[in-house]
Order: structure tokens, then C-alpha cells, then sequence
């Protein structure tokens, strides 16, 4: 999501590079593309202006260590700053309060994910152990209850874990809008208690959306929260929110004291400058992001993650603790150095494609990448292509998958057949593939920018060599114990969108 | 056409909250006062904190500050008439109003997309009541068969709004429900069909995909349509809604945008990137949570709202 923020940081600071030292001046005019970038990037007008100020005065008369590059310095400290604006210290997830039960309650402007992210949560909560109560405290848009009651069926019977989840809902208290005003009030008590005498480990309260200018709505979340004291009142933020985010931050926090903050959609490309405006305004910890709209799509917050992605140094972080879920280390660094030594062959690479698959959607691993993020911006992969280059492969005998070269025109036929596909294309998913192993002895070799170039000409090579190129080359991501450098893009096969 | 005018009338005359509760700040911040560089840079924030965006802004403020130096425009009430100017010119004549079926004897499709809950299905519940209230029959077809409980959302508005909807299984294929509300449409003879669909991002391709094959297999029935295609923006949204614009306007040729959510502090201010991007004109706002709170879209107003006190 912060992708076009990292590009504006590297265009600034690409300036400072090879000037030497930090001078006051050259961090001043970077600064202002800085600044362009985070107000694109929807980070609050004012919050924006302390926060340039604040790195330009960290910055001026920083000695520039004699291994690093001003521009590498003035990444650190922006870094630095970044992190410290949107971290703080508290424990992680939803800490358990005793005696129980764990009151949670979720606030925020309508359609910001409030219900969705609780029955993520109780998912969250019950994966380890805890028995959760969803309370349907939103009684006046249409068919809440019914929503909450669904999610919570759902995290019952399709979510990992060994705990109990419930439901509580007074559906005769539903009226129109402007009609239930209040009525949350007893539903939120009633579940308490039923929660106390069911032994719940947490319970969590889902209420209705609302602005934050709306007085009786405002005022009835101050009601609940005087009636109950939720241990942990959290704001659920669009991570598209715009300027306004402040706003509205501002107000909640202002009236309900909120313990935390969960940024939803963060799957989406925005640049989300959001976090870094809620985060200054109600200095409450950042405690989630959902990353989609299924029950499992929830992340701890990380700010060194999220500040990394800023400054253009890609989520390596993430992707590796994916890709750790599906490879082991030794299998990582075996095909490393197969590819060094240009033995990687047809059956390896299906293998690599397979786990690669696994992982998730190529482009949401691919825009984890750094510096791929805004190259794919506009590029669609595509995921039948991978299939077929999957089917034509899977045709092939053992014999075939270890040498190409065995592949003549029978052989070509008969696995053109297999996998439904014309003779020609197993030619040139076979041609492309010799370019790419030859390619990826090199690539195992060159340093990040070199890698950078050599998948932006693979690219341009376009068809399968893309597909191939990436998938193939340098092995899984940085898992080695020589850490993410070696990370490169698992291309895949681009197709430009017409504009 | 005289149909959409009359009911434009009437929003016009009833609804008129937005001006009440955000008019007039334009004249607060500028009215009365010498121009002068401190002068600007307020002007600058109140753009930026609109979500206007850099680009956008920075234009803007480049014509004040040449005017300014050349001494061409010298108060703030000079820079509020040469804003609106500059602003309102961003809005040419444009045809801001919904589209119909041509033919009384086919009905007109409305198709309703955005991302996630950006108000659509309420947005709907708006333009229903609306038509309704104009004497036209309508049909909902409850296509987002995704979210939980988003079909009895739509089909409880619909019951207080008296129409009827088309729905099939949930987590059943939308292009389906989309087929048989087309045909129900016909058979029932109804004036408007107005289509629901699941909110997504506009960055999930296979999503964008379904989008137009919702949009395909209801011209397979009803071919003109659909007549207007609506994207539900977001106004608390910021820059992000040009990428959202621009992608949906690729996957389903959008014909308007209805903005949701002025009743609140945001100012939607990306509409006017929106507006120099994309063309697409918007033609509702949405300023609250019941069927009657919307209003069709005034440049001028809106303009004056974007500068409304914080
Ligand atoms: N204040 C205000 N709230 C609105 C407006 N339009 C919609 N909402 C609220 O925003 C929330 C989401 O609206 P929906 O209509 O369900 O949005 P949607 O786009 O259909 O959502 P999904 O189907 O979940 O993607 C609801 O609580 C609505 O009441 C508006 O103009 N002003
Ligand atoms: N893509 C995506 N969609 C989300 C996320 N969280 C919530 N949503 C969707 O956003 C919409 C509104 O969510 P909902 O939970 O009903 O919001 P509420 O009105 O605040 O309770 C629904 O369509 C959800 O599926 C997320 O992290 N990513
Ligand atoms: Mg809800
Ligand atoms: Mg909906």
C-alpha cells in the first residue's frame, strides 16, 4: 500500500546521492518531495509539515558514517522517524484481562470494516484458545445482526481452533435509523452478563457505524463504555481514509479514550498515509490490519514493516515468514545453488512454481517486493497463464523435465496434446526457458540493482521468459542466512492493461 | 428526461442540508481579508486537508500566487470569486443526470459498483425511493451474494420501500442473479432495474472481471444496457479514489459517481482530481443513512463546501 510513497522517497533522495555530506540545503530540497509524497500518500496536511521538520532537524549535522551514502543515511533517519510515529510499546493482540471476561469494543465511521474485523478477531482469539462472545450492538443498519450472526456461525465452524464462539443479539431491539438510538446500551449489558455466566473468555461488542459529529450516536458509545468499561475500545479505520482521518480519530478518541487502532483494506493499493495521521492524533497503538475480506485475513501491525514499505524497501519481512511456511531453509539454499550452476531444470522449476502458488496470488507477492510494487502497478497477472505453463510442464516425462533438449517434434506433439495446448507454445515456453536458466546463473551473481534490471528486461522479453524468469530465478526469497538480498521477484507472466 | 428534472426539483427543494451545514466557509477563510503570502499558504492547507491532492493544488495555488504577485488579485474576496472561476470551470456543461431506457417497453438498468463499504447498497435504497416516489416501478437485484447479510440488507430496504428484489444462493455466481432480475424485469414490465453488487477492490482482477460479466450477461437480455453505470465513492476517501475511478471506469464503462458520506467532515475534494482525470461526472451525493438523503450534485455548492470551516 505504501508503494508510491517509497517511490517519492527514493526520487528524493536519489538527489542527495553522491553529494557527500548533509548539508541543511540538500536535505531541505528533499524534504519537499518528502513532504509531496506523504501528502499523496494521504498523511495529514499538519502532520506532514512537523514531521519534515523534525527529520530535517535529526538530519542537519548527522556525520555521514564513511560506509554509508548521505542518500543511505537520510533513509535511516527517515526510517527511524517513520517507526517512531507509528509504533509503540504495548503488548501485541487482545491481552487477556482477569477475572474475565475481556471486554472488546469495536467503533468507527460506517462501512470501515467494524463487523468484518470483529468476526476476524474471534477467529484470532480462537485459534488461540479463547472462547470469544460476538455481542450484535448495531441495531439500526439493515440486517447487522444477521451479518454479525453469519460471521460468527462462520468462525465457528470453518476456523482453526479448539474454542467455543457465541453469539448474542436482541434482534426485537432493531428499528430504523435514528429509531434504536440507546437500545445498545442494555444489549451491551445483557451480553455481559451472559458472557460472565457462560464463562467467556472475551466478548466482544460489535456497534453500529457512526460520524463522529453525530451527538445521540456519539453520545450512546459513551453510555456503553460508562456501563461496561471495555478493557480495550478499538478504532476501526479505512486505510484509504483520506485527510479527514484526523478528523474523525480525534473526535472517537476524544470521547471514548480508544486503546487501539485496526487499519482495514490495507490490502488495497493505497498508500495509506492514514496510519501515520490516527496513529499521531490518538497516540493509541496500531494493533491489526485486515488484509482482505476473509475471516483469516488479520496481521499484527508492525511499524518497522509498514515504515520499510514506505522507504521503498519492500515487506521482505512478510513474504519470508510466508515462504518459511512452505519451504525449509535447506531446500531454499539447495536451489540457489543449482541455479548458480545453471543445473536448474524444467522439474525444479514446477516445484518452485507449485510452493510459489501456494503462498498466495502471485501479484500480492510480487508487490511485497522492493521496488516491484510500483512496476506492477498496472499489470495484471496472470494466473491461467500460470496454469497452462503448469499443464505443459506436468506433461512432460521425467526424462524431458531434467533436459529440455530431449524435447523433438513427436515428444512436442504428444505434450501438446497432454496439456491442450498448440505444439508452438511448448516450443516457446522451452525456448524461454533455456534464456531464463542462462539468466538466472547470471542473476545469482549481481547485487540487488543488477537483479532490478535484469527482471525489468525480462519482462519486456514479455510471455513465458517473464513467467519463467521469475518463478525460476534465484530461489525463494531471501531465507538464507545471508538474509533478504537474495530476495528477487518471482515473476510472472504481464500483460499491460490497455489504458 | 422532464421525469429526472422534476424529481431533480424536488431534491433541490427539499434537501438542501449540505449548503446549510457546510456553506460559506470558502467566505470565512478568505472574505474580508488583504492577500498576502500567509494568506495563501491557509488556502493551500484548506485544498490539501479537502484531499484535493498536490497536483491539483499546487496548480491552483501557482494561478493565485502569479495573480497575486502581478497584483492582479489583491483581497481574499478577489481569490474566493477567482477560485469558484477556476473551480467551476473544471465543471463544463455536463450532463449530470441519469440516464434512461430510450424505449418505454425496456427497462432501464442502473448497475451499482465500488469498493468495499463505500455505501452502495444504501445508495440504492436513495435512488429507489427516489424513482419511487416519481411513480416508477422498480426492481433490486441483489447480486453481492458474497457478504454475509447483504442480501437481506438490500431485501429489508426493500421492504420498506415497497418494491421487489431478484436474489439467488449466497456464495451463488452474481453474472446468475444479475441474468434472472434482467428477465424478471422484462416479464414484470418494470421501468427501472437497479442492479446491487458486492463491494471490491478495484485492484483484485478477478473481482473487476465478474464486475463485467455482471455488466454482459445483463445486455444479454436488456442489450442498451446498462443505461447508467454508478460508481459509490467514499467521500472520507483520499487520493486513492482516482486509482478506484480509473479502474472501474476501465472494467465497466462507470457513467457517474455517486459520492456518499458529505454529511460527515470529509470533503471529498478528490472528486475534482476525479473530474480532470476521468470526466466522469458526479451526479449524487449522499449526506446521511435514510433513503431521502440525497441530493443531485451542484459544482457551485460543492465548491463552497470544500472550503467549509473545519
Ligand atoms: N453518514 C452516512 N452514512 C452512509 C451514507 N451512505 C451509506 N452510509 C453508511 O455506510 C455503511 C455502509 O453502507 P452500505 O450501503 O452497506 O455499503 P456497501 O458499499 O453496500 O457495503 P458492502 O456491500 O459491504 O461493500 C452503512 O452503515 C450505511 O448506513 C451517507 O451518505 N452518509
Ligand atoms: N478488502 C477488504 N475488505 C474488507 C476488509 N475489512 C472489511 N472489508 C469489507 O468492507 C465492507 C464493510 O465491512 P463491514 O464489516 O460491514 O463494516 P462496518 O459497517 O464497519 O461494520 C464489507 O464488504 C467487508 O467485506 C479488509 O481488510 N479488506
Ligand atoms: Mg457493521
Ligand atoms: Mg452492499
Amino acid at each position: 500500500m505504501f508503494d508510491r510513497l517509497s517511490d517519492g522517497f527514493s526520487s528524493a533522495f536519489k538527489k542527495l546521492s553522491g553529494k557527500g555530506k548533509i548539508s541543511e540545503a540538500n536535505v531541505r530540497e528533499a524534504m519537499d518531495e518528502v513532504r509531496d509524497a506523504l501528502l499523496d500518500a494521504d498523511v495529514n496536511y499538519e502532520i506532514v509539515n512537523d514531521f519534515c521538520d523534525s527529520v530535517v532537524d535529526r538530519a542537519v549535522g548527522t556525520e555521514v558514517t564513511k560506509s554509508l551514502s548521505p542518500q543511505q543515511e537520510m533513509v535511516g533517519i527517515v526510517h527511524k522517524a517513520l517507526v517512531d510515529l507509528m509504533s509503540a510499546p504495548t503488548e501485541p493482540g487482545v491481552p487477556r484481562v482477569s477475572p474475565g471476561p475481556t471486554v472488546v469494543m469495536m467503533c468507527g465511521l460506517q462501512g470501515s470494516g467494524k463487523t468484518t474485523t470483529c468476526g476476524k478477531l474471534a477467529a484470532y482469539l480462537k485459534k488461540r484458545g479463547r472462547s470469544v462472545m460476538l455481542a450484535a450492538a448495531d441495531l439500526q443498519r439493515p440486517a447487522a445482526v444477521d451479518q454479525l450472526r453469519t460471521v460468527a456461525q462462520q468462525v465457528e465452524t470453518e476456523m482453526p481452533g479448539g474454542a467455543q464462539v457465541h453469539f448474542y443479539a436482541e434482534p426485537d431491539k432493531v428499528a430504523e435509523y435514528g429509531k434504536a438510538v440507546g437500545a445498545a446500551i442494555t444489549v451491551c449489558q445483557n451480553a455481559y452478563k451472559a458472557a460472565k455466566a457462560k464463562g467467556v473468555d472475551t466478548l466482544i461488542l460489535d456497534t453500529a457505524g457512526r460520524l463522529h459529529v453525530n451527538d445521540d450516536l456519539m453520545g450512546e458509545l459513551r453510555a456503553v463504555n460508562r456501563a461496561l468499561q471495555p478493557h480495550h475500545i478499538l478504532l476501526v479505520v479505512d486505510a484509504m481514509t483520506g485527510q479527514d482521518a484526523v478528523n474523525s480519530a480525534k473526535a472517537f478518541h476524544e470521547q471514548l479514550e480508544i486503546d487501539g487502532v485496526i487499519l482495514t483494506k490495507f490490502d488495497s493499493d493505497t498508500r495509506g498515509g492514514a496510519a501515520l495521521s490516527v496513529k499521531k492524533v490518538t497516540g493509541a497503538p496500531i494493533r491489526f490490519i485486515g488484509v482482505g475480506e476473509k475471516l483469516d485475513a488479520i496481521e499484527e501491525f508492525h511499524a518497522e514493516r509498514v515504515a520499510g514499505r514506505i522507504l521503498g524497501m519492500g515487506d521482505v519481512v512478510s513474504l519470508v515468514e510466508r515462504a518459511q511456511q512452505e519451504v525449509s531453509e535447506e531446500e531454499a539454499e539447495r536451489m540457489a545453488e543449482k541455479m548458480a550452476k545453471g543445473q536448474f531444470t524444467m522439474e525444479d522449476f514446477l516445484d518452485q512454481m507449485r510452493t510459489l502458488r501456494k503462498m498466495g496470488p502471485m501479484k500480492q507477492l510480487l508487490g511485497m517486493l522492493p521496488g516491484v510494487g510500483q512496476a506492477l502497478k498496472d499489470v495484471q497477472v496472470d494466473e491461467k497463464q500460470l496454469d497452462r505453463i503448469e499443464g505443459i510442464v506436468n506433461s512432460m516425462t521425467p526424462t524431458e523435465r531434467k533436459d529440455v533438449n530431449k524435447i523433438n517434434p513427436s515428444r512436442r506433439k504428444r505434450i501438446a496434446r497432454g496439456s491442450g495446448v498448440k505444439p508452438e507454445e511448448v516450443s516457446q515456453l522451452v525456448k524461454q526457458f533455456g534464456v531464463v536458466s542462462k539468466l538466472s546463473q547470471q542473476f545469482s551473481g549481481m547485487g540487488i540493482k543488477g537483479k532490478m534490471k535484469a527482471m525489468k528486461d525480462l519482462q519486456a522479453a514479455g510471455g513465458a521468459a517473464g513467467a519463467l524468469g521469475g518463478m525460476g530465478m534465484p530461489a525463494l526469497p531471501g531465507m538464507g542466512r545471508k538474509g533478504s538480498t537474495h530476495t528477487a521477484s518471482p515473476k510472472t507472466r504481464f500483460k499491460k492493461r490497455r489504458k | 428526461m422532464a421525469l429526472l428534472k422534476s424529481m431533480m426539483g424536488r431534491l433541490r427543494k427539499g434537501l438542501d442540508r449540505t449548503r446549510k451545514a457546510m456553506g460559506g466557509g470558502l467566505r470565512a477563510l478568505l472574505g474580508g481579508k488583504r492577500l498576502d503570502e500567509n494568506l495563501i499558504r491557509d488556502l493551500e492547507r484548506a485544498l490539501i486537508q479537502s484531499d484535493t491532492g498536490v497536483a491539483t493544488t499546487r496548480k491552483l495555488i501557482t494561478g493565485v500566487r502569479d495573480a497575486y504577485k502581478t497584483q492582479r488579485l489583491n483581497t481574499g474576496d478577489e481569490v474566493i470569486e477567482y477560485l469558484k472561476r477556476e473551480l467551476k470551470a473544471l465543471w463544463p456543461e455536463q450532463d449530470r443526470a441519469l440516464h434512461f431506457s430510450a424505449d418505454p417497453g425496456v427497462p432501464t438498468v442502473i448497475l451499482v459498483a465500488g469498493v468495499n463499504g463505500a455505501g452502495k447498497t444504501t445508495s440504492i435504497a436513495k435512488l429507489a425511493h427516489a424513482l419511487h416516489e416519481q411513480n416508477k416501478s422498480v426492481l433490486l437485484a441483489a447480486c453481492d451474494t458474497y457478504r454475509a447479510g447483504a442480501v437481506r440488507q438490500l431485501e429489508i430496504w426493500a421492504e420498506r420501500l415497497d418494491m421487489q428484489v431478484v436474489k439467488g444462493q449466497q456464495g451463488g455466481d452474481p453474472a446468475a442473479v444479475a441474468f434472472d432480475a434482467a428477465e424478471a424485469a422484462i416479464s414484470r414490465n418494470v421501468d427501472v432495474l437497479i442492479v446491487d453488487t458486492a463491494g471490491r477492490l478495484h485492484t483484485q482482477d478477478s473481482l473487476m472481471r465478474q464486475l463485467t460479466k455482471i455488466r454482459d450477461v445483463v445486455r444479454r437480455r436488456i442489450p442498451q444496457a446498462p443505461h447508467e453505470v454508478l460508481l459509490v465513492l467514499d467521500a472520507t476517501t483520499g487520493q486513492n479514489a482516482t486509482q478506484q475511478a480509473r479502474q472501474f471506469a476501465q472494467a465497466i464503462d462507470v457513467t457517474g459517481i455517486f459520492l456518499t458520506k458529505l454529511d460527515g467532515t470529509a470533503r471529498g475534494g478528490v472528486v475534482i482530481a476525479i473530474q480532470q482525470e476521468t470526466n466522469i461526472p458526479v451526479k449524487f451525493i449522499g449526506v446521511g443513512e435514510t433513503p431521502a438523503d440525497v441530493e443531485p450534485f451542484d459544482p457551485d455548492r460543492f465548491v463552497d463546501a470544500l472550503f467549509a470551516d473545519e
